[in-house]
Formats: C-alpha cells, sequence, structure tokens
C-alpha cells in the first residue's frame, strides 16, 4: 500500500508525457474541419486605434467576404502583406481584417501606417475572442465566409498567388452568384 | 578564432561532463575515494571551459562581429553597449548558454563549499549535476549552437527586439536562470540521497541553503519581471497568467513548499519522502517551463524561439530526467522511514499544511497552464484560459494558507497550543478585523474580495510583529531584558519573521492594484485636462525626442492634486527604425498610496491631438516593497550561521546535537 503512494509520482507524469508528445505532434496550424460550412459565432470587436468602426458579427452577414488574421509580431503576416494590398485592387470582395493578440493598442496601427492597409474593416482582438470563434490556430489565416455569414473555407498560412488563382478567386465567385 | 575557442570549449566541456557523471558515480557505489574526489576538479574545470565558451559568445556580441549567425540575428551596431551586453541572453541559443553556465556554476560551487559533505554524497550529487549539464550541452550543440557562422557575413545585424532592450529585462533573465537552475543543486542532492537510501536532519541542512538560494533568485527573478512588465508594456498590469509566467510561478511555488518542509525533515527527522519528492518535482517544473518555452506547445507572446526538433529533444530529456527521478523515487522512497511522530497542532502540523496548499496552488497552475494543450490533444479545440480561471481557484486556496500563516510561528514543536497561540494573537485578530473593516467604510463600492485582501494582509503584517514582539516578551521583560532576547533572535528566524511581513505588504498591493485601479482612455487635446482618482492631468502635448538608437514621441503631462503640482510625466512612444518596432514607455510617478502612469499612444488628427491612457494604480510599489522584503528575509536566513555547513551550534537541543555530530563524523 505504502508503495503505491511511491509509484503515484511516475504514473502521474507518465499520464502527462503522453499529452505532451501528443502536443509535440500536433501541427498548431492544424485546420480544425468542424469550422467549415459552419456560421462564424456572434461576436463583437472594438475599433483599433485611429479608426471609427470596428467589426462584428452582422458586418459578415449580405456579402461574400474574406477575413484575414494578422497581427504586427507575426513575421509571415509581413510576407503575405503586398498580396494582401493586391487583393485590395481588384475589388473582388471586402477584405475584412482581425488585429489579433497585440500587446498594445498602438502596434497594429502603426504597423499597418508602415506596410500598407489592405482592409474594408478592422477588429481589434487582444483578448482572442474573435480568434476563437473563428477557430483560428496562428496567424495569419484567411477565411471565405459567404453571404449568410458561414465559414466557406479556411486557408492557414500567408496568402499566395497559386492559392488565391486555384482557390480563393473560384469559389468568391461561386458565392457570389448563389 | 576567439568564435571557435568558444566552440571548442564547449565540446571539451561536454567531454569533462560525461567524466564527472560516471566516474565519481562509481566510485561512490565500489567506495573508491581516488574516484569519488575527481568529481571535485571535474566540477571546477567544467565551469571554467563554459565560462570561457560563454565570454567567447558575449566578445562576438560586444564587437558585433556579424560573420556569427546569433549576432547577425540579435544585434546591431548601433546598440548601446548594455544591450549587446544582454542580447548575449535574449535568443534562444543564448539563453540555453546562461542556463548551462549558471548550471555548472552551481556544480563547481558545491565542490568548493561542500567540503563537508559526506564523499559518496558529494560525489554523487556531482555527477547528477553533471548529467544534467550533459544533457544541455547536447542539446545546445546539436540543435542550438550559438557559434554557428554565415557566409558572407552581413553589414549589420537585425537587431534585438526593442521591448527587450530595457533595463529591467536585461536582468530578469539572469536572476531567473540562477533561481531555476539552483534548484537543480537540491535535485541533485534528492536523487544522490535516494541512491545513498539516506534520508536524514543532516541532509535537510545541506540542502536547506541552496533551495533558499534558489528560492531568493526566483524571488527576485519573478519580482523583476513583472515589474518589466508592468512599465514596459504600458497597460498598467503587472501579472498575466501567461505561460511563462506560470513555468517560473510554479516551481517558486514548489520551491517555497520545500523550504518549509526541509525544516521538519531537520528538526523532527519525518516528512522525508515528501521533501525528496518536492526537491524533484521543484527542477521538474524548472525543467517543464522550459520545455513549454521552447518547443512552442503553447503559444506565448514570450515565445522567441520555437521549433518543434528543440521540442522532441527536450521532451526526451524530460523522460529521462523527471521519469528517472520518479521512477527511482518509487523503488527507493519507500525506505526513507521516519522517525518522528505527528501530531496535527504543532509546528510540523502547521507546515504540513502549508505544504498541501502550496502544491495545490502549483498543481492547479498546472493545470491551468496545460489544460489548452490536454483539451487540444483530445481533439476538444482550442481554449485559452486566463486569470478568470487562476483568480477563482488561487484566492480559495490561498485564504486558508494566509489565515494559518500567522499562526504557525506561535505554535510549539512535537505539541502545540493552538488556544494558547490564538489567545497570543488576539490583538493582531482584532487589528486585522478593523483595517478590513476600515476597507469596507472607505471603499465601500469596491469589491468584496478587497475587504478580505487587506484584512489578510494586515494579519500577516501585525502577526509577524506580534510574534516578534512575544518572542522578545516585550512590556512583560524589562526594556534590557528585551533587547538582550532581541539580539539573540537567529538570523532565520529573523528571515521568516521578515518575509512573512513582505508577504502581507504583498497581499496588500495586490489586493489594492486589482481592486481599485483607475483608468482613463482618450483622445487629448494640448492643454486639456482629465481628472483620474483625484489626480489632474494636464496633456501639454508632445515633442519629438532621440534617442541612441530610437526616436520618440515624448508626451508632457502636468499633474496636480488640489491645485498642487504633484509630478511631471513624461511618458514616450519610441521607434526603433533597425528593428521597425514601436514601444511604449510608460512614465510613472510613485506615491506612497499607489503609482500616477500615464501613457501616450498614437497622434490623432493634426491638431496635436494624442491618444493618452492614464492610470492610478493604487499601492503597485507594495508589491514591489513586498517582493523586496522577502528577499531581504531569505538573504537573512541564507546567513544564518547554523546553515553554513558544518559550523557548530551554539542554540541547538543537546538531544539533537548528538545526531548532529553522529551525522558529521
Amino acid at each position: 500500500m505504502k508503495r503505491l503512494v511511491f509509484i503515484l509520482p511516475l504514473v502521474g507524469f507518465a499520464v502527462m508525457a503522453v499529452y505532451l508528445g501528443i502536443g509535440l505532434t500536433k501541427d498548431p496550424r492544424a485546420l480544425p474541419s468542424v469550422l467549415i460550412d459552419q456560421e462564424v459565432p456572434p461576436f463583437d470587436l472594438a475599433a483599433i486605434e485611429g479608426r471609427d468602426k470596428g467589426f462584428k458579427h452582422g458586418d459578415l452577414l449580405g456579402e461574400v467576404s474574406l477575413v484575414n488574421i494578422f497581427g504586427s509580431w507575426c513575421i509571415a503576416c509581413r510576407v503575405e502583406h503586398p498580396f494582401l494590398m493586391k487583393i485590395k485592387e481588384r475589388k473582388l470582395a471586402p477584405l475584412h481584417g482581425i488585429d489579433w493578440r497585440e500587446e498594445n493598442r498602438q502596434a497594429g496601427p502603426a504597423w499597418l501606417a508602415r506596410f500598407g492597409d489592405p482592409y474594408t474593416l478592422i477588429g481589434d482582438d487582444p483578448k482572442s475572442k474573435a480568434a476563437i470563434a473563428f477557430g483560428v490556430t496562428g496567424a495569419p489565416e484567411t477565411f471565405v465566409v459567404d453571404k449568410r455569414g458561414f465559414i466557406r473555407y479556411k486557408h492557414v498560412g500567408p496568402m499566395t498567388q497559386d492559392v488565391w488563382d486555384r482557390t480563393i478567386e473560384p469559389m468568391v465567385e461561386e458565392l457570389r452568384k448563389q | 578564432m576567439i568564435v571557435e575557442i568558444g566552440h571548442f570549449a564547449l565540446i571539451l566541456a561536454l567531454v569533462v561532463s560525461l567524466v564527472q557523471g560516471t566516474v565519481p558515480l562509481v566510485g561512490a557505489h565500489r567506495n573508491d575515494a581516488a574516484w569519488m574526489a575527481l568529481g571535485r576538479p571535474a566540477a571546477i574545470v567544467q565551469f571554467l571551459l563554459i565560462a570561457l565558451s560563454f565570454a567567447a559568445l558575449t566578445h562576438a556580441y560586444v564587437t558585433s562581429d556579424f560573420s556569427v549567425l546569433n549576432v547577425a540575428r540579435n544585434s546591431h551596431s548601433a546598440k548601446p553597449l548594455i544591450y549587446k551586453i544582454s542580447g548575449v541572453w535574449a535568443n534562444h541559443e543564448g539563453s540555453m548558454m546562461l542556463w548551462v553556465l549558471i548550471l555548472a556554476a552551481f556544480g563547481s560551487a558545491v565542490a568548493i563549499f561542500g567540503q563537508n559533505l559526506p564523499p559518496s554524497l558529494r560525489a554523487r550529487t556531482l555527477a547528477i549535476q553533471a548529467f544534467i549539464t550533459l544533457a544541455f550541452l547536447l542539446f545546445i550543440l546539436f540543435t542550438s549552437n550559438p557559434f554557428e557562422r554565415i557566409l558572407p557575413a552581413p553589414v549589420d545585424g537585425r537587431g534585438l527586439n526593442p521591448l527587450l532592450q530595457d533595463p529591467g529585462l536585461a536582468l530578469h533573465p539572469p536572476f531567473l536562470y540562477l533561481g531555476y537552475v539552483g534548484l537543480s543543486i537540491v535535485f541533485s542532492f534528492a536523487i544522490a540521497a535516494l541512491i545513498e537510501g539516506r534520508v536524514d536532519a543532516a541532509w535537510a541542512r545541506w540542502v536547506r541553503p541552496w533551495t533558499l538560494a534558489a528560492w531568493i533568485f526566483l524571488t527576485a527573478g519573478i519580482g523583476l519581471g513583472s515589474w518589466w512588465a508592468y512599465y514596459e508594456l504600458g497597460w498598467g498590469g503587472w501579472w498575466y497568467w501567461d505561460p511563462v509566467e506560470n513555468a517560473s510561478f510554479m516551481p517558486w511555488l514548489a520551491a517555497t513548499a520545500l523550504l518549509h518542509s526541509s525544516i521538519v525533515v531537520e528538526k523532527r527527522d519525518t516528512l522525508k519522502g515528501w521533501t525528496v519528492f518536492l526537491a524533484i518535482v521543484a527542477f521538474s517544473l524548472s525543467l517543464l517551463g522550459t520545455f513549454l518555452v521552447r518547443s512552442g506547445v503553447l503559444t506565448s507572446v514570450h515565445a522567441f524561439a520555437t521549433d518543434p526538433a528543440r521540442g522532441v529533444f527536450i521532451l526526451v530529456l524530460l523522460l529521462v530526467a523527471i521519469g528517472g527521478s520518479f521512477a527511482l523515487f518509487a523503488w527507493r522512497g519507500p525506505s526513507l522511514s521516519a522517525t518522528g511522530l505527528f501530531v496535527p497542532v504543532s509546528r510540523e502540523g502547521a507546515l504540513l499544511l502549508n505544504n498541501l496548499l502550496l502544491t495545490t496552488a502549483s498543481a492547479v497552475v498546472l493545470l491551468g497552464t496545460l489544460y489548452p494543450l490536454f483539451l487540444d490533444a483530445m481533439d476538444g479545440g482550442k481554449v485559452s484560459v486566463g486569470p478568470p480561471f487562476f483568480n477563482a481557484v488561487f484566492i480559495p486556496i490561498m485564504t486558508p494558507l494566509f489565515a494559518a500563516l500567522a499562526v504557525g510561528p506561535f505554535l510549539a514543536w512535537k505539541r502545540g497550543d493552538l488556544p494558547g497561540a490564538l489567545a497570543r494573537l488576539r490583538l493582531a485578530f482584532g487589528l486585522s478585523v478593523a483595517a478590513a473593516l476600515a476597507t469596507w467604510y472607505v471603499a465601500a463600492d469596491g469589491p468584496v474580495m478587497a475587504v478580505l485582501g487587506m484584512g489578510l494582509a494586515a494579519w500577516l503584517v501585525i502577526g509577524a510583529i506580534v510574534e516578534t514582539a512575544s518572542r522578545i516578551n516585550l512590556f512583560k521583560a524589562t526594556i534590557g531584558e528585551s533587547l538582550r532576547r532581541l539580539r539573540r533572535i537567529p538570523r532565520a528566524t529573523w528571515g521568516m519573521t521578515i518575509a512573512h511581513f513582505g508577504l502581507g505588504i504583498l497581499i496588500a498591493g495586490v489586493t489594492g492594484s486589482s481592486a481599485w485601479k483607475v483608468e482613463s482612455i482618450q483622445t487629448m487635446m494640448p492643454g486639456q485636462t482629465i481628472d483620474v482618482s483625484g489626480y489632474e492631468f494636464r496633456f501639454e502635448g508632445a515633442s519629438r525626442a532621440q534617442g541612441p538608437n530610437y526616436t520618440a514621441t515624448r508626451g508632457r503631462f502636468v499633474v496636480s492634486q488640489g491645485g498642487e503640482r504633484v509630478a511631471v510625466l513624461k511618458p514616450e512612444k519610441r521607434v526603433y527604425p533597425v528593428e521597425g518596432q514601436p514601444t511604449t514607455e510608460a512614465a510613472i510617478k510613485t506615491t506612497f498610496m499607489g503609482d500616477i502612469y500615464a501613457v501616450i499612444g498614437d497622434a490623432e488628427g493634426n491638431q496635436g491631438g494624442y491618444v493618452t491612457r492614464l492610470y492610478f494604480n493604487p499601492l503597485v510599489p507594495w508589491i514591489w516593497a513586498g517582493i523586496l522584503i522577502m528577499v531581504v528575509g531569505g538573504l537573512f536566513s541564507l546567513s544564518d550561521r547554523r546553515l553554513r555547513v558544518g559550523a557548530p551550534s551554539r542554540r541547538e537541543a543537546p538531544a539533537q546535537k548528538v545526531r548532529a555530530q553522529k551525522v558529521r563524523t
């Protein structure tokens, strides 16, 4: 009996180690498929500094839109940024931004001032409220949301010309016809 | 050339650590004095080699040698010297170098100062310590080599994250690492004791100063980190329950528990298995913290290097170190028999309660930190566990701990007199209730928890004073007699009283700052005045300022209270052109009752308006004061001559003296 008590820490650690091991194999950017074809849960984000309007659930209704998760801290976001500026020029669909997990309120606006602002609406999301609603696993991620506010596609990582030409653009055009 | 010498010294240190890990261990098993003795010179040589290697890396930073990949990535020629030096450990590779440097430093400290240790215990402790160093050296050389060169060398470096270019941050990792790694020695002692199969009062006495030293560094490191977050992140908060903060807090809780349980082993020869367990847990939590921070399994603002290959290596290291030591514990632990009896109402009973609550707290933080990982591993989705969870579970655990804390020192060993102890605390209790009621009266619209918090803070502070007063028989004996008694109080006792007193101050600060913080965010035009908690902040506009490697927008606020000028605050918003990143420098005027805190944001419109954030953070200085007092308490305790290994004790009970001598011979 007494011996059992001394074995307990080893058992406890073994259980934890299994989880740590699984955690390591999990790609933190892996796509939780459950959110595809689901309605975006309600969210309401405040405006970032320098803008009047925030970004909320209702803004997604009535129009096919793209939602991009970014942050000034995120290196990959900087990589895809020039491409997002091109998307803005194309005026295919509004591109909204969720400014995710900024350490302070100035960081996001300063970043946009420096590299350009491709977004129609931007919501400030320091506490991951909307990011969790969207099932975000990392930045950058880009979502295609249909007129009814349902997530139809999710791209993980920087947006590229290839993904845009082959998937996003045809899909947006298709959804607009519906 | 110097860089290659550093690299070579590191490889040589690896070889030495292999020798130091094996030869003394075999020697201790065979009882071969010469083999055992090899541990000491090996530990010293190993430290010198790693120090040489670290110096070589520092040299590369100071001279801005951008042909070294690590320097090019993390430094810049235009950086002030202090940040070139702190840049050495403000990145993954360098921080691991600092880790092994401290690991080896502690090993050589045992080799040098541990002359009174039995040779076999010393040999085994140094061998275990060498194995830990070996593992980390392998980790550095195979996955995180700081001496890698690049060709062609860039003209200039990428710079250091400006958030990290700060004196608070330059100092905080070394302190934190001294704490984490200091626990490695305690771990090595525990493993060595398990191998020997003997844990006794002497062992507890040898381990105590190392635990205490690690605890002091950890306390100071957490305090510095928190202070940095407070003024540099510019949010007016000082603790965020971030996974990395938790990673430092868990070992602290375990080390605090260990500090108390080792007293029981020393005085009462019981709780042995538990104390060894805590020693293993404290260092395991340090290792786990490293895994969480370095592997990227949990995303965090602090994670400056996340790499799955490193994660796998550290996981294997965890399996061997923690799994191995718990297996050894399961095998050898049951043979650690206790001789002391246990009565619930006694000093040891109070210390056991302290241990149960502290380890529960530690387990809760561990659970909260790992819960997102568990859920994700079971495909339960992504969640984040934040302050509401921690506050909800932490306060119910801490309240009984603090309530019992003031009583514990009044209970005698073996059999305490609870009614007697409570009777002596009558005054403290009355004053604490008065403090709680006063809080309620002054801030009736504030949260109810604040009343409890201030009451507990007063309970600890007054309890500590009453304890000293009753120890010297104040007002009962003559003044001369009381002074004589005061002088005779051992330093370790002073340490306890001071640390408990500091904790009370800390609780008051935590309560005040979380209950009554006043915050005001707005756009202000020059000349405009905003009232925050009775202070009038007049904004006098902003101007450009030039720093050594940044440009800044510097705001100017004149703060007055009732028409009288209190302070001029000049918060800055800096932009570091090399890194292209802004930082916020809050301007803080500290007063006895709290901090007047101002932050300037971006320009708004073109009439000189700026976004400003103004705070009054009540009692925040008390947090830093409380932590500082706790550190001073730790230092007092550490300076107690009884802790100096082998020093004869004047004030020991005869029975203990005999036992201690027996062990020493």
